[in-house]
């Protein structure tokens, strides 16, 4: 009995990591299709039908390129880093939940890897902890441009968490609980977290931007002023995990953002569902929707990256400072007066 | 109680890493690992919540502008400043003076017997917060002008004085 329990939690893990590196995968195609589109040009077309196998084909040539390790670098920190980077990405899967709770005979299955009661405040830390990655790699590298990279990646993550972490007490004190699972069925039946947060939900994407690196806030690796920023010094796989890590980051913000704003795997009808095809298939019904709109922010990661132009560094900084985080206390602010009197 | 032996002995041996390591920005990442192992402390103990802040704030947080700082400092061996060999001496005695005093009142306390949690659920994120609200509402709202004063100060420090007319 005890032994089944670990072996599905064992196998729940399995999955959600296997899916994460897949959608990953995926996502990098996804991405050169997309900015192909948006710059009307074909993208990748040769390995595979419509180009489908050419993230294996990257794969493979990141796995076959030279390994090298600069003589200057600090050896082993050199490693930790992309190790590091890759770790942090994959461990923020494990509080969300995927769906509701399978029934297979009498036995509940959780889609979710542990439902813990400070769930959110896990997903902060995993990401505050990403950071790591990138300045113990820049630094190891030896490289002053690697080493510019990787404390612009510093101070920028240290300046959006602030208004990060302040539009999610607004959140929280909306919702009464830290935890993920409470919070998604709570926003059953319409009562989607957007509608009641919506400015703090501008500011938890803008933060999401920064956080995972990605365009237009990619400063740690902005190649007109730092050659290739943090990872300049990396070759082989080891530059493979770092770019590899900033999508799974992006699967996994936008897993967060479709948890806590967008009602996570809640769709219209899905009581009537649930009645109608059984408390196997309107679970996964559930999941499905969870994914479709994960998609869809990883798309809107995507076209945001291809839209608009980076932002220059202190454009960034004042952004972060002067724009975000008053208009961050400003929401919760009234947010504590719409509960007060409404 | 094992894995207490265990992570009580990674804090020390981190932590004595840390005043070890000939690098600056190594001492700093063994501080790091320190600080992981007193989250994993407070997980033992039940406490979620403090385990998840000690999280952020210390690791997450505060050890990222330590390594910062560090890391722009650009620290070595060329330029650490020569250590006069009466400096020396009186970290020797003072470090001594520290000991005996520690070691002093350590001795005074006896080994005492092993605290039974009355409620396991202490350190849940919940009971903390009415715990906060309601018994300490005073010493916590107190703490937290101390901070904000804190803050103003370090501010108004760190603004650039306005330059004398010239």
């Amino acid at each position: 009995m005890e032994l089944l329990d670990i072996g599905i939690k064992f196998i729940l893990i399995v999955v959600i990591f296997l899916i994460s590196l897949v959608v990953a995968m995926y996502s990098t195609y996804a991405e050169r299709k997309l900015a192909a589109f948006f710059q009307d040009r074909v993208g990748p077309n040769r390995a595979g039908p419509g180009g489908m196998f050419q993230p294996l084909a990257d794969g493979m040539k990141m796995f076959m390129k030279e390994e090298i390790i600069p003589t200057q670098a600090s050896g082993l920190l050199f490693i930790v880093g992309p190790s590091l980077a890759i770790m942090t990405a994959c461990i923020g899967s494990a509080v969300i939940p995927w769906g509701q709770a399978i029934t297979i005979g009498s036995r509940v299955i959780p889609l979710q890897v542990t439902d813990i009661n400070v769930g959110i405040l896990y997903i902060f830390g995993v990401v505050s902890l990403g950071v790591y990655g990138i300045m113990i790699g820049g630094w190891a590298s030896n490289n002053k441009y690697s080493l510019l990279g990787a404390i612009r990646a510093a101070s920028q993550n240290i300046s959006y968490e602030i208004s990060m972490g302040l539009s999610i007490i607004a959140l929280l004190m909306v919702t009464g609980t830290l935890s993920l699972k409470e919070i998604t069925e709570q926003q059953h039946g319409w009562h989607w977290n957007i509608l009641r947060q919506p400015l703090g939900f501008i500011i938890f994407i803008v933060c999401a931007f920064a956080e995972t690196n990605r365009s237009p806030f990619d400063l740690p690796e902005c190649e007109t002023e730092l050659v290739g920023g943090y990872h300049t010094e990396y070759s082989s796989m080891k530059l493979g995990f770092y770019l590899f890590a900033e999508y799974i980051n992006m699967f996994i913000s936008s897993a967060v953002m479709a948890t806590l704003y967008w009602g996570g795997y809640n769709y219209p009808g899905m009581d009537w569902m649930a009645a109608h095809v059984g408390p196997i298939i309107a679970p996964l019904i559930g999941v499905a929707v969870m994914f479709a709109k994960v998609f869809a922010f990883i798309f809107f990661f995507m076209w945001v990256r291809w839209t608009i132009p980076r932002f220059r560094y202190d454009q960034l900084m004042n952004l972060g400072w002067k724009t975000l985080i008053p208009l961050a206390i400003l929401n919760i602010v009234l947010t504590g007066l719409f509960i007060t009197f409404l | 109680m094992s894995t207490f032996y265990f992570i009580a002995f990674l804090s020390i041996f981190f932590s004595l890493l840390v005043i070890f390591a000939k690098n600056p920005v190594h001492s700093v990442l063994y501080l790091i690992l320190t600080f992981f192992t007193f989250t994993i402390h407070y997980i033992l103990l039940n406490a979620q919540f403090l385990a998840v802040v000690n999280f952020i704030v210390y690791m997450g947080a505060i050890m990222v502008l330590f390594l910062f700082v560090m890391m722009l400092l650009n620290l070595n061996k060329e330029t650490e400043p020569g250590k006069h060999y009466l400096a020396k001496l009186a970290g020797v005695i003072a470090g001594g003076c520290l000991l005996v005093t520690l070691v002093g009142s350590l001795k005074a306390y006896k080994v005492s017997a092993p605290v039974v949690l009355q409620d396991p659920g202490l350190g849940l994120v919940k009971n903390l917060g009415k715990v906060l609200f309601s018994e300490f509402l005073l010493p916590f709202e107190i703490s937290s002008v101390l901070l904000l004063s804190a803050m103003v100060g370090a501010v108004l420090l760190a603004k650039k004085e306005p330059k004398a007319t010239a």
